[in-house]
């Protein structure tokens, strides 16, 4: 059965971290896990890679940094120069310290909201998504471990969960999926 | 885990486990909203009814129905903004700067205090709008192509640094807020059960699931935003203060206006955190989350910050006359002995002379010294700001032009409108929106909760019932082999002998039938597998669980296989007897 789930509960972070070790070592893969608040440490364990979200923070803040930058320079340099204060008004350069402030904020702006909404596109949260998390009690004070059978074929689902069972395990459900 | 000394005050106190946390947030949002709260919601309606109905006053006739004059151009309006910007500053400091630092103590007021700063600058952008007169026209703040001969806005000043610092602090404040709250929308989503809460609650979730990949990407996006918000934080009251530094009037045209005004806003926003927070945290009975060592860690920081506004006043006086400008000279020496000195000691009584107050340790204790105290510093601030705009200009260069302000009704009802509408806003959080970081406080339980510190109860060794001396690291190796033991030894029944034991367990428990089943669920420790195995053996209302006693545990046990060796201590008969209480 190719399409069954294990779902093994936990009530404690820390058992949790140590159980999803103990299968790692014994060769199951881990799908996932679902936890109230981020366990720290389980990630190297079950083979989640560091994310590259501060990269694209980054990139997003280059973005906003040379928009703000050439949308200055054509209205304030080449469009329109205006004697303001008797600023030095025909190159970009020479008036740039005052242009600092809002290049700042629009590089802060563009990164922060850049990096949001891939947050938001990559993790599949939006307005109105439906959440896929195996038990309502794993928002609150359950951990489960997900396995899959078909990513474990050299394991039978027998074996699968027996091995789950001899962890501390609160709960055990296999879950055929549609 | 990190690791706490045990020597430092615990963060949450008392024996709190993971759903203790849970239960005790979300309180308020699952049960009846008090009477108090349906009072004090219609009277800040009513305050802000009435700003609005000014605001509308002041748009159809116009900024002449303020109080201002040709001297005296600017006065309430600019002074409201900057108050408001001003508090609306604790908020981001906390999450971001503490966050930053891995304060934890900052857990228990992020989330009311970041609710607090976006509500603040919602209201503090109130005011440029209004003031700009032609509210219709405001769009021409932005640097849109226009049919003026493609006249831009000008990014040399610093009224236009404020449009894009307030604008970028409001939006990405928000988000910040916003991305933390998920977690915890995703928490209530999966408790309430009233349809339409579920609805509501699992559309503000955006369908948070807390997998691990979405967990470490959550903690990246939350320390990258912290770092941008930190910067951001800084930037926007300096800016706020260039609108006046860059301006030539003596009294104004100061260079040490940024950081005074910075830390300005963090000692007002500070004390309006403590103002709300201690309020919020007896409404709520949250007294184990936010106790009195959260409340001295920010009466050091109202100290700190009140005692750097003091020494940026002085210097600003000292300055004056150091300058030999006479200008500069009379603006200070006016400030301080002309018309305005009750205001001028107002400011310095209530930032400068009250903080010091907080040197002592029994009065930074005091709830009660602390929240008048935080009033105090919020009246002070206030008059800050309008002693630095209005004395400054109330005297200009032509002696025969010298004024003196009268706000006028419309000024004042502006200024009550925005409390008002402030304190519904807030309001409406604190009853829907969950006031503390659930996710978060259950991440710092095992470094800096009570139990877990001094090791009974719930707290160390939670999952096995021994103190933490014993398991020092939790979760050893050779644990898990004995309970594979353990496990494994559950006794194998006959069939004959199942069905001696369920009729005995019925017998003891009395019978009932599917067709008036309670939701088991409800119970801790119970979900809809357990569940169904209960309803198996013939167990489906409160009434029985509630008959449960040591006998019938055990039978149970060896009726349903994995059935979990918590029930007992979990004390599923005094929940049951519980639950059905509440529900008669």
């Amino acid at each position: 059965m190719a399409d069954t789930v294990i779902y093994a509960m936990y009530d404690d972070d820390d058992v949790t971290k140590e159980a999803a070790k103990k299968m790692v070592a014994k060769g199951i893969h881990i799908a996932d896990v679902f936890s109230p608040f981020p366990i720290h440490g389980i990630d190297p364990i079950i083979g989640i890679k560091e994310t590259r979200l501060g990269i694209v923070a980054f990139m997003f803040g280059i973005t906003g940094l040379t928009l703000a930058m050439i949308a200055i320079r054509y209205m304030m340099i080449v469009d329109w120069h205006m004697n303001i204060g008797g600023k030095p008004n025909f190159d970009f350069l020479g008036n740039m310290p005052s242009f600092v402030p809002i290049m700042f904020e629009f590089t802060v702006l563009c990164a922060a909201h850049g990096m949001a909404f891939t947050y938001f596109l990559r993790n599949g949260t939006l307005p109105g998504m439906p959440s896929h998390n195996p038990d309502p009690r794993t928002t609150d004070d359950r951990f489960v471990v997900e396995i899959r059978p078909e990513e474990n074929t050299q394991f039978s689902i027998e074996e699968l969960s027996a091995f789950v069972k001899s962890t501390p395990i609160v709960e055990i459900e296999e879950k055929v999926i549609k | 885990m990190h690791k706490e000394s045990d020597i430092r005050i615990p963060l949450i106190l008392g024996d709190k486990s993971y759903k203790d946390i849970t239960d005790d947030i979300i309180r308020p949002i699952e049960s009846k909203a008090p009477k108090g709260w349906y009072i004090l919601i219609t009277i800040f309606a009513i305050f802000g009814l009435w700003g609005v109905g000014c605001i509308v006053y002041l748009l159809g006739t116009g900024i002449g129905t303020w109080g201002l004059n040709k001297t005296v151009e600017w006065a309430w309006d600019i002074t409201n903004f900057v108050w408001w910007v001003g508090i609306g500053h604790a908020g981001t400091l906390i999450s971001a700067v503490l966050l930053l630092f891995r304060q934890k103590w900052r857990m228990a007021i992020n989330r009311a205090a970041e609710a607090m700063t976006i509500f603040a600058v919602m209201m503090a952008g109130l005011f440029p709008l209004i003031h700009m007169g032609r509210l219709w026209v405001g769009y021409w703040v932005f640097p849109l192509p226009n049919q003026f001969g493609s006249l831009w806005v000008n990014f040399n000043s610093p009224l236009l640094w404020d449009v894009f610092a307030i604008s970028t602090y409001f939006s990405v404040g928000l988000v910040f807020w916003y991305i933390g709250l998920i977690p915890d929308f995703a928490t209530i989503r999966d408790r309430v059960t009233s349809p339409v809460a579920k609805r509501a609650y699992s559309v503000l979730s955006f369908g948070w699931s807390g997998n691990a990949k979405a967990w470490n990407r959550f903690e990246t996006v939350s320390l990258v935003l912290a770092g941008l918000a930190t910067p951001l934080v800084f930037s926007v009251h300096s800016i706020v203060s260039f609108d006046f530094a860059t301006s030539i009037i003596p009294g104004w045209h100061t260079t040490i206006f940024p950081p005074y005004f910075v830390s300005g806003a963090v000692f007002s926003g500070f004390a309006m955190v403590q103002t709300l927070m201690l309020i919020l945290r007896k409404a709520f009975r949250l007294e184990a989350y936010l106790h009195t060592k959260h409340i001295e860690y920010m009466n050091i920081v109202i100290m700190v910050t009140g005692s750097i506004v003091g020494v940026a006043y002085i210097t600003e006086l000292f300055i004056s006359w150091y300058s030999g400008v006479e200008y500069e000279a009379y603006a200070f020496l006016n400030r301080a002995t002309g018309p305005y000195w009750w205001a001028y000691a107002a400011m310095m009584t209530c930032n400068v002379v009250s903080p010091q107050f907080f040197w002592s340790r029994k009065l930074r204790t005091s709830l009660t010294f602390t929240f008048v105290l935080s009033i105090v510093v919020n009246i002070g601030m206030w008059f800050e700001r309008f002693v630095i705009i209005v004395t400054s200009i109330h005297r200009d260069y032509l002696p025969s032009a010298w004024t003196y302000f009268h706000p006028t009704w419309v000024d004042i009802g502006v200024y009550v409108g925005t409390m008002g509408l402030f304190f519904v806003l807030y309001l409406l959080f604190a009853r829907y929106f969950p006031v503390m970081p659930i996710a978060e406080l259950k991440t710092i339980l095992k470094s800096s909760g009570q139990n877990f510190k001094e090791g009974y109860g719930n707290g160390a060794g939670y999952y096995d019932g021994h103190g933490h001396d014993d398991h020092p690291i939790v979760a050893e190796d050779a644990m898990i082999e004995e309970d594979v033991v353990e496990i494994s030894a559950v006794k194998e029944l006959s069939s004959e002998e199942i069905e001696i034991t369920n009729k005995s367990l019925l017998e003891r428990l009395g019978g009932a039938d599917a067709s008036n089943k309670d939701d088991l669920k409800l119970i801790s420790g119970v979900g809809p597998v357990l569940e169904e195995k209960l309803n198996e053996v013939g167990i489906f209302t409160y009434a029985q669980i509630a008959k449960m006693a040591k006998q019938d545990y055990e039978a149970l046990d060896s009726l349903i296989g994995s059935f979990p060796e918590g029930a007992e201590r979990d004390d599923w008969a005094a929940q049951a007897a519980k639950l059905i209480n509440e529900n008669n």
